[in-house]
């Protein structure tokens, strides 16, 4: 008797922990604990994978350490949790973490089905084409009679065979199932090119022997734009992710870098004022201090200065800005008013 | 259990046995309780997922098959596009999944029974080697196994721009093994039937040559004669077709070899991985056939002065096979079924098809179902035909 007591109290105990985490208030939740715990992929150089001394970094750890510059006015209070693909939305669904910033590519089908909400995208990636430079081709319509190494995935061998065939081009695909073992065997030169998503190429490519020696070409056959998710359920805490994706976006529009937001403050512009919180508004609307975007801002950098930290040109991974550059440089990267 | 005879028994009885004292028939009302779980339970495990992949709107049924398959699939025994069916696409699966199986089980039993038979040889150093081999491949997963022989594929031949050329038309590369074949010809499939129809006489040949044998003790090398017939009369057949010698010749154009025939890297690692870790268990059940054999009739024949090689055939051999079958056929099974690990170093058997499949379609319950048929089909008829060579070898033992 006194046992099922003792078992029964534990199960309720459980239950009321796990009613507690769906209860819909993240925010209440993240800011009782201290710190945002992200879901991050963990192996992916540029976007989430830890250096040598064990500090995350990346785009995507950024990403995350912008939102936790918002909510706690500190970019370090965040904790990682290497995920792999088909960990992370059951991770971030069963509230194992707060949000998920790993390159996910948001779909209808995810949105709809998977009890998430994505935000603002913070890269627009797509499939493309790793080759040899010393193959000597420029463009992927040269890839005719190709043997190409294919990352299994949804979608990739599909796009892939599209491609090829929208051209009429032969080929010859060699499907491996595990990441590592493909990327080996493609640098050994078993297949003339790697194709995945760009960002992904670029990344395999920097932790190669010789990233000097590939080049990916201009050909990207594939939409895969890549977005922080949060579940269902706290719209608040959803508006604050975005804004503080959209932050770093805006910021870079106006001109603001971590190095002149202090100059920033003094600004006589209207617009600069409201962003950074010197006329008030824009943190009572989000439930944040009004220095939030102040934070991001002065801790992490605006997206700009983030892209070329992580993946930009003078990187490893040496990735042009293209359809992540603002929109007022041919780019998507567009954000609404902050006012 | 004889419910019948139990139950005449209890009528010619003083009184009547109640049915629960009764061993046979409560034995069937058991068997009719452990009947009825198992339907109720298959049951409730069909329609509670019909009725979550209803919820979840996911479709179910065979219709995705015939449905443009839209991937490619790196090699093909026959001819395979992506604008072609996914049950095509399967189709290819199967068919690569059988080419690697059928060749596999082959050299498997060829090097197995050389390597066992080497395993018992009087002199020291082939037996240490043939015992160091079997240690070796034994004990090495077979999963590694396969990247070690991948790599070595991938590591160390040149790229197609400086590929090996030991002798004209043949090259070898990282993109695999490639070599001339001729040209197609209406003679090829003339000197193929030829091969055929002296192969079928020369079995003939035999079985008259052993009556003839019996009855007048002439011994007759069918075996010979047959060898060179069958090298004979398809050459002939080909002279008589005007010596066609057009031969299909790879060249290096754009990225990889045209023509010819090309034996990929991801095949050969997996035929060569697979036929060295089971022929080592071979060999082991082989070596266990032939000790058990009684040392007093390999004694008997030697004393009547066959020379080593007919103690081995026809002494050893005939005796042997029927402790070796069986084990060898469940060799032969698990050489199949590990030919699935094809999936790891990308060759494309019918795992690695039905998993872009499932991926593709999400048809997941369909998908694996599909791969577990398959995989029964080639079990059971592996094990069928190597049950009827069993009782059959069986029947020549008094």
């Amino acid at each position: 008797m006194k046992l099922t007591k003792i078992l029964v109290l534990v199960l309720s105990l459980c239950l009321m922990l796990v009613t507690f985490a769906h209860a819909g208030k993240d925010l209440d939740a993240v800011r009782n604990k201290g710190f945002i715990q992200t879901g991050v992929n963990g192996a992916v150089f540029g976007f989430g994978m830890p250096d040598a001394k064990g500090v995350w970094e990346g785009l995507d750890v950024d990403t995350a350490r912008a939102v936790a510059a918002a909510i706690f006015g500190d970019a370090s209070k965040v904790k990682f949790t290497p995920l792999s693909a088909q960990q992370r939305f059951t991770a971030l669904q069963s509230g194992e973490i707060d949000i998920l910033t790993r390159n996910a590519t948001r779909t209808l089908s995810r949105e709809t089905q998977l009890g998430l909400n994505f935000v603002t995208v913070n890269y627009y990636d797509g499939q493309g084409f790793l080759v040899s430079k010393e193959l000597g081709v420029k463009s992927a319509k040269e890839l005719d009679g190709a043997t190409v190494c294919v990352l299994p995935g949804t979608t990739t061998e599909q796009n892939a065979a599209d491609f090829f065939r929208t051209h009429k081009m032969a080929w010859k695909p060699v499907v491996i199932e595990s990441t590592a073992e493909l990327a080996k065997t493609f640098f050994a030169g078993r297949c003339d090119v790697l194709t995945s998503d760009a960002s992904q190429l670029a990344g395999a490519r920097a932790i190669s022997a010789d990233p000097k020696g590939y080049v990916i070409l201009p050909e990207i056959i594939s939409k895969e734009p890549l977005a922080p998710a949060v579940r269902h359920g706290d719209d608040q805490f959803r508006d604050i992710v975005d804004f503080s994706v959209l932050a770093m976006i805006n910021a870079e529009e106006l001109g603001i870098t971590s190095k002149n937001v202090d100059e920033m403050l003094n600004s006589k512009n209207p617009v600069i004022q409201r962003f950074l919180g010197v006329s008030p508004g824009n943190g009572k609307a989000l439930g944040l201090d009004e220095k939030w975007a102040y934070n991001i801002i002065k801790q992490v950098g605006n997206y700009g200065e983030v892209f070329e930290r992580n993946v930009g040109i003078n990187t490893t991974l040496g990735i042009e800005r293209g359809l992540n550059a603002l929109w007022t440089n041919g780019g998507l990267m567009y954000s609404p008013p902050f006012k | 259990m004889k419910p019948e005879d139990h139950s005449t028994a209890t009528d010619t009885g003083e009184a009547a046995v109640p049915f629960w004292h009764d061993a046979g028939k409560r034995s069937i009302v058991y068997q009719v309780f452990a009947l009825i779980a198992v339907i109720a339970i298959s049951y409730y495990l069909f329609s509670n997922t019909q009725a979550n992949l209803a919820r979840q709107s996911i479709a179910t049924g065979f219709g995705f098959m015939g449905n443009e398959a839209s991937f490619e699939i790196g090699e093909s025994l026959i001819r395979y596009s992506a604008a072609d069916s996914y049950a095509r696409a399967l189709l290819v699966g199967a068919l690569n999944t059988l080419k690697v199986a059928f060749i596999g089980i082959i050299l498997t039993t060829i090097l197995g029974c050389i390597v066992g038979v080497a395993r018992l040889s009087t002199n020291w150093l082939i037996s240490k080697l043939a015992g160091a081999f079997i240690e070796v491949m034994q004990n090495i997963p077979i999963l590694l196994q396969l990247f070690f022989w991948y790599a070595i594929f991938y590591e160390s031949f040149p790229s197609p721009r400086q590929a090996l050329n030991p002798i004209t038309g043949v090259f070898i590369c990282n993109r695999g093994l490639i070599f001339a074949i001729p040209e197609p010809h209406r003679a090829h499939a003339a000197m193929g039937l030829a091969f055929v129809a002296v192969l079928i006489g020369g079995w003939f040949l035999n079985r008259w040559g052993y009556k003839r044998q019996e009855l007048t003790g002439q011994f007759l090398p069918a075996g010979k004669i047959t060898l060179a017939l069958a090298v004979f009369i398809p050459l002939l057949v080909w002279a008589v077709y005007g010596a066609p010698t057009a031969m299909n010749i790879p060249e290096l154009r754009g990225f990889n070899f045209q023509g010819g025939l090309t034996v990929s890297p991801e095949f050969s690692a997996l035929l060569i991985g697979l036929v060295l870790y089971t022929s080592a268990f071979v060999a082991e059940i082989v070596r266990a056939g032939i000790q058990s054999i009684n040392r007093g009739q390999i004694e008997a024949a030697k004393a009547i002065a066959l020379r080593p090689g007919q103690v081995l055939h026809l002494v050893i051999l005939p005796q042997a096979l029927r402790v070796i079958i069986p084990p060898l056929t469940s060799q032969m099974l698990n050489l199949t079924k590990n030919s699935s690990l094809a999936v790891a170093i990308g060759y494309a058997d019918f795992v690695a098809v039905a998993n872009t499949t499932i991926n593709q379609t999400g048809q997941a319950i369909e998908g694996v179902a599909l791969i577990m048929v398959v995989y029964l089909f080639f079990s059971l008829s592996t094990s069928i035909f190597m049950n009827w060579y069993n009782k059959r070898m069986a029947l020549v033992e008094r």
